[in-house]
Order: C-alpha cells, then sequence, then structure tokens
C-alpha cells in the first residue's frame, strides 16, 4: 500500500543505487510497537558479497531491524527488497540465526536433529528429511567443528556450542544472505574464532553476512562493512570509510566509554578507536 | 466384548489421544491453556446440544472445538492488550465461559441427560449401555467410537505434521522466517486440543481431561531427550495410568475418572522420584558425587598450595588439617578415604602427601582459575 508513495519518492535515490545491485535494501523503514517508534525512517543498501556489521546501543533497534528483514515484525511504513525482490520470494535465499536465548535449549532433541531443521525450507511441508537432508546436517557440523557431537541432546552444551549449533542450521539453509543476531553473545575465544573464520568463508564464496554485533573493537578486525544505528541510521558504508568516532559519538551518544571506545585518556595505545583513527584520518 | 473390556479400552484411547496433544502444550510451555481449553468447551457443547444436536453428534464436537479455539483467541488477545498478564488472562477467560456453559445447562438443558456431573466427571462406566448401531448392527460402545476417532485423529496429525509441530515448537521464529507459518500451526493445534478435550469427555469428564494431557507428557520428558521417543511414550504412560486407574476404582468401588487421574499421579510421581537420569534420586545422587569429587579437588588444592613452603609440615598434618579448612572430622577422613582410594594422596606417619595424580588434578584447576600470564598464578606450581 505504501509501496507507491516510496517508491515515488525514492525515484531519484533508486537511479544512484538501482536495489537490485544491493543483496539486502531498506527504504523509509518505520517501526513502531504501540506508535513508539522504534526504528525511524531507516534508509539502508547493503552491497552483495560483504561482511556486515550492525552496532548501535541498547534499545537501538538493532534485533528489531533483523525481525523486520525476515517480516517476524510489521512495519509501519518502508520496503525491504532481497536482491531486488520481497522476503516472501526469497525465502530460500535468506538464513536466519536468532539469539542463542530465543529458544528452549531443554527441547527434546538432539545437535544433529536441529542442525537438518536448516533443510525444512526445501523440503516444504509434509515431506521428512532423508538420508540426503542428514548428510547436509552432518557436513555443517563438521564445517563448525561439532560433528563428534551429533547425537549429543542439545541441553547439554555450552553456550559457545549452541551458537555454533544454529550457525551450522544455517549454513544447512545454503543462503546468499545471512542474518545473525548477536552470534558471539557470550560465546568463549575458541568459538568466537571458529565463527568469524566461517563468516569470512561465507563472504568468500561471494555471500552476504549480516551480523548484529556488540563489540566495537573488534569491528575493524571482523568486518568490511557497518551499519551505526541508533532508532535511526546514523552511517553506514566501508567500515574504513565510516567507522569513526565522530559518528560512533552521533550513534552512542554521551556513552561511547562502554564499549572501550573511550576517549583516550588512557593512552593512545589503549584505546582501539585512535588507532583505526590515525589510519583513517592522519 | 465384556462392558469391563470396552471401559478400558475407551479410557485406553482417550489417555493416548489426550497425551499426544498434550505433549505439544507441555513442550510450549501452555500447560495451563490444557484446562482452559478442556472448561471451555462446555458452552460449544451446550449451545450445540440446544441447537438441536442430540449428544455425540458431529455438531457437538464441532461446537466444543470452536469454543476451545476462541477461548485461546480470547486470552491471547487479552495478553495482547499488555493490560493482564497470560496467566491472570487465562484465569480469567475460562471460568467465566465455563460459569456461562453452567448456567445453560442448569437453566435450559436440566431435564436432559447433560448434567453437571457427567460433563464434570463423565460417566465411563455407563459408557458401555450407549451403543452405536450402523445398518442395524451393534458395533461397540459409542464412547469407544469418539475416543478411537480422537485417538486416530491424534496420531495422524503428530505423525502427518510431525517436522511442522517440532519445528514451530522448538523455534517459532525461525519457523516463520523458512514460511512455515507459526499462527496456522498454533491454531491447528489448539483445534486439534479442543477436539480431543471433547472427545474424552464421555470418558473422563472435562475436569480431568487436563491431568491426562500434562500427566503423561511431563512424566515423559523427564525419560526421553528425543521428540519422537516422547510421543509414544507419554501415550503409554497415559494408557498405563487409565488401565491402573479403572482397577483401582474397582478394587476401591470408586469414580472411575478420579482413580485415573490419580493414578496419572502417581505415575508422575513414580518417573519424577526415579528416571534415571533426571529423576530426584538420580540427581540427589549425582550432586553427592559432585560433591565428593569437589572436596576431593579442594584438598588436593590445598597440599598443592603449600607444597614446598615452610608451613608445609603444619598445613598437611592430619590431626589438625580439618583446623586448617574449617571441616569436621568426619568430612576430612570421607575425603581423605575418596583420595587414597583414587590414588591422589597417600599417608607418611601422620602427614599427608600428594601423588602425581592429585598434583595434576590440583594442576588443571589453577590454570582454569588462573589463565596463563595474568601473572596471578599461585606460587609453587
Amino acid at each position: 500500500m505504501n509501496d507507491d508513495v516510496v517508491k515515488n519518492r525514492h525515484t531519484e535515490t533508486s537511479t544512484v543505487h538501482p536495489a537490485t545491485d544491493a543483496a539486502v535494501s531498506v527504504h523509509d523503514l518505520t517501526v513502531a510497537y504501540r506508535e513508539q517508534p522504534v526504528l525511524w525512517d531507516v534508509d539502508l543498501d547493503i552491497p552483495s558479497g560483504v561482511l556486515a556489521a550492525i552496532v548501535g546501543p541498547n534499545g537501538a533497534g538493532k534485533t528489531t531491524l533483523l525481525k523486520s528483514l525476515l517480516d517476524l515484525v510489521p512495519s509501519v511504513s518502508g520496503r525491504i527488497r532481497f536482491h531486488g525482490e520481497p522476503f516472501r520470494a526469497r525465502r530460500r535465499d535468506v538464513a536466519y540465526v536468532p539469539q542463542r536465548g530465543s529458544v528452549d535449549w531443554d527441547f527434546p532433541t538432539t545437535v544433529a536433529d536441529v542442525v537438518t531443521m536448516g533443510t525444512y525450507r526445501r523440503l516444504g511441508w509434509l515431506r521428512r528429511p532423508g538420508h540426503t537432508e542428514h548428510e547436509a546436517a552432518m557436513t555443517a557440523l563438521r564445517r563448525v567443528g561439532m560433528a563428534d557431537l551429533a547425537t549429543r541432546q542439545i541441553s547439554e552444551l555450552s553456550g559457545g556450542q549452541q551458537q555454533r549449533v544454529f550457525l551450522a542450521r544455517a549454513l544447512v539453509q545454503d543462503a546468499s544472505v545471512y542474518i545473525m543476531d548477536e552470534p558471539f553473545q557470550g560465546v568463549d575465544a575458541t568459538t568466537e574464532r571458529t565463527i568469524i573464520e566461517l563468516l569470512k568463508e561465507l563472504r568468500g564464496e561471494g555471500r552476504t553476512v549480516l551480523v548484529v554485533h556488540h563489540d566495537l573493537q573488534t569491528v575493524p578486525d571482523y568486518f568490511d562493512w557497518v551499519a551505526l544505528l541508533n532508532v535511526r541510521l546514523v552511517a553506514a558504508g566501508p567500515v574504513r570509510e565510516v567507522f569513526t568516532q565522530e559518528n560512533l559519538r552521533l550513534a552512542y551518544g554521551g556513552r561511547v566509554g562502554f564499549a572501550g571506545t573511550k576517549e583516550p585518556t588512557s593512552g593512545p595505545d589503549k584505546d582501539p578507536t585512535s588507532s583505526y583513527m590515525g589510519r583513517i584520518r592522519p | 466384548m465384556t462392558p469391563q473390556t470396552e471401559i478400558q479400552l475407551i479410557a485406553v484411547a482417550a489417555a493416548a489421544a489426550c497425551a499426544l496433544s498434550g505433549t505439544f502444550l507441555v513442550l510450549r510451555r501452555m500447560a495451563m491453556i490444557a484446562d482452559a481449553v478442556s472448561h471451555a468447551v462446555l458452552p460449544g457443547i451446550v449451545i450445540a446440544f440446544l441447537l438441536g444436536g442430540g449428544l455425540g453428534s458431529p455438531l457437538l464436537a464441532f461446537g466444543a472445538a470452536l469454543s476451545g479455539v476462541a477461548t485461546v483467541a480470547l486470552v491471547e488477545a487479552l495478553q495482547r492488550t499488555k493490560l493482564v498478564k497470560e496467566d491472570t488472562a487465562i484465569g480469567l477467560v475460562f471460568p467465566a465461559l465455563f460459569a456461562f456453559g453452567v448456567v445453560l445447562v442448569s437453566r435450559y438443558a436440566d431435564h436432559v441427560h447433560l448434567d453437571v456431573d457427567a460433563v464434570l466427571l463423565g460417566e465411563l462406566a455407563f459408557a458401555p449401555f450407549e451403543r452405536m448401531i450402523i445398518a442395524g448392527r451393534d458395533v461397540g460402545p459409542r464412547a469407544l467410537w469418539i475416543a478411537g476417532g480422537a485417538l486416530v485423529l491424534n496420531v495422524a496429525a503428530v505423525s502427518v505434521f510431525f517436522k511442522e509441530l517440532k519445528l514451530v515448537t522448538f523455534d517459532p521464529a525461525l519457523a516463520a522466517a523458512l514460511g512455515f507459518s507459526p499462527l496456522l500451526l498454533h491454531y491447528g493445534l489448539m483445534t486439534l486440543v479442543s477436539a480431543t478435550a471433547v472427545a474424552s469427555f464421555d470418558a473422563v469428564g472435562l475436569v480431568l481431561v487436563v491431568a491426562l494431557m500434562v500427566g503423561p507428557a511431563a512424566a515423559a520428558w523427564l525419560l526421553t531427550d528425543r521428540l519422537a521417543v516422547l510421543l509414544p511414550l507419554a501415550a503409554g504412560l497415559g494408557a498405563t495410568s487409565a488401565v491402573a486407574g479403572y482397577w483401582l476404582a474397582r478394587w476401591f468401588d470408586a469414580s472411575i475418572a478420579g482413580a485415573m487421574a490419580v493414578c496419572v499421579g502417581l505415575v508422575f510421581l513414580l518417573v519424577f522420584s526415579f528416571a534415571p537420569r533426571r529423576g530426584l534420586l538420580a540427581r540427589r545422587r549425582m550432586l553427592a558425587t559432585q560433591r565428593r569429587e569437589f572436596a576431593m579437588t579442594l584438598l588436593a588444592v590445598h597440599l598443592a598450595q603449600h607444597e614446598g613452603t615452610v608451613d608445609e609440615a603444619d598445613e598437611s598434618r592430619l590431626a589438625s588439617l580439618h583446623l586448617h579448612l574449617h571441616w569436621d572430622e568426619d568430612r576430612l577422613r570421607r575425603t581423605v578415604r575418596d583420595g587414597l582410594n583414587r590414588g591422589w594422596l597417600r599417608r607418611e606417619d601422620d602427614r599427608l602427601l600428594l601423588e602425581d595424580a592429585g598434583r595434576s588434578a590440583a594442576r588443571t584447576v589453577f590454570a582454569r582459575a588462573w589463565p596463563q600470564g595474568t601473572g596471578t598464578t599461585p606460587h609453587r606450581i
């Protein structure tokens, strides 16, 4: 309904950034819970084949953005496209990794079974997973280094292992866009390394990876593209260009300090922001 | 078939049917919805009855299923306003609907075979008297056909939609993202629950449906961690409780439905206490083992800390060790015995010394507690 209006208003920008070029493009997205805007008029084009971070303070609407990409929350206005098409037409190409805490890990099932759920989209209604699907699940488990835990009950896993199971489940979907909600939340260092290596592999295969991320210090190491969000979109683009202290202050307000991006009172070496700031702005 | 066998078959079919749909309610943490739905089907039954459906007519089942689903929708609508919490919403909706049904029964239907007792507790004992006649032939008690139908329906629904129900129960967000509508599956399940509740009406009455839906599923969950095993197991436990309840009722000359629900409780209690891994006793035993193991490690760490220091002799003297650790002598004695048996410790006169195994156990603890390079590694190790 709102699509026409949005299209008209965006004819200019659309010619500048043709939506089909972007893996994910968001135009004029506003999401509100009981008339309280959680996302205000967000415009965002994520190019194909990048490893992108979405950062922003608590309550910035990061998870909401992901959920509206996946049609899980209704939007008040705006349009979302995956490779130029609505999500409904592109379900097969989009894999979603929810927050680890969003499911009940006491559920009576095994690691391999959870990973197999990633094949359900291809199977559709009523068809049961068979040999092919189990093989695909095992391959994905091997990639995340969890093949030997395939028959384990999921409640016996550590936090990092749970996250890797979720990642394997997304790998099985063989999607072109991966959307992940805080995959590094509360995982051990080994898992964090495994995950980031895998995400870089996915990017290497030409896939687009979109990650809600909390740890500002690792953004320059892990990602090549970043969106700074705080209800509105503060900035988006290649990390080298937009991950500046100025933009961070705009996104985080006075609270930039909390993730290790303090003003360089503790010396320039200790401050991660200043070190890459130096690279961008001599 | 003797009436005795018929009654037991009806009870078994109803119990198994309830256990199957109930399993998904329990897994979705919606056990109380079973209570709500089972009560709230009453107004649906009564209205359908007053509209001309006889007892056991399909109209009755339809009305009941409809009011069951309406209850769920009402509870959810109320909850969505955020003015009341879910449990409060359940507590508000179903007693109101149920009471409305009771008023209708007492005002308009008290002259027929639809009295409050029958609705609440069922009349299993009389079920064999009402026969199903097809083409002039007696094909068995009507209640058996209804409960059997519910069982067939549940088995069919759960096995055909096994994958979908599992996915939406475990991770509704993923289900939605993959294109399996959680809303559709949710209301599908609620329809199944309502239909099962009304079908069990004859067997155990509405009040006890909740026992059959929740008890066997909760017990089975303690016994297995595979959904594909849990479902038949829950059905089996439900059926067992039903048969046991029948014989208990005969023995006591008491209400069959009441005895069945008591048996559900007993079966749960048995499983809860004695389940091999998740039962109360198994947990206790595991905890005790962990505690002993920890005490032993603590002792090894203590000895390792003081090994080779000036106060080593004092800190490892058996007679005074319990004072250092602030343990009672009994605990020390038990822990020392464990350590000696494990080969972690050896005694030399009145002193306790570490063997290599004990020392490496202590070292493992240190490595975990003080990862390398933080500069707080304890002396000596």
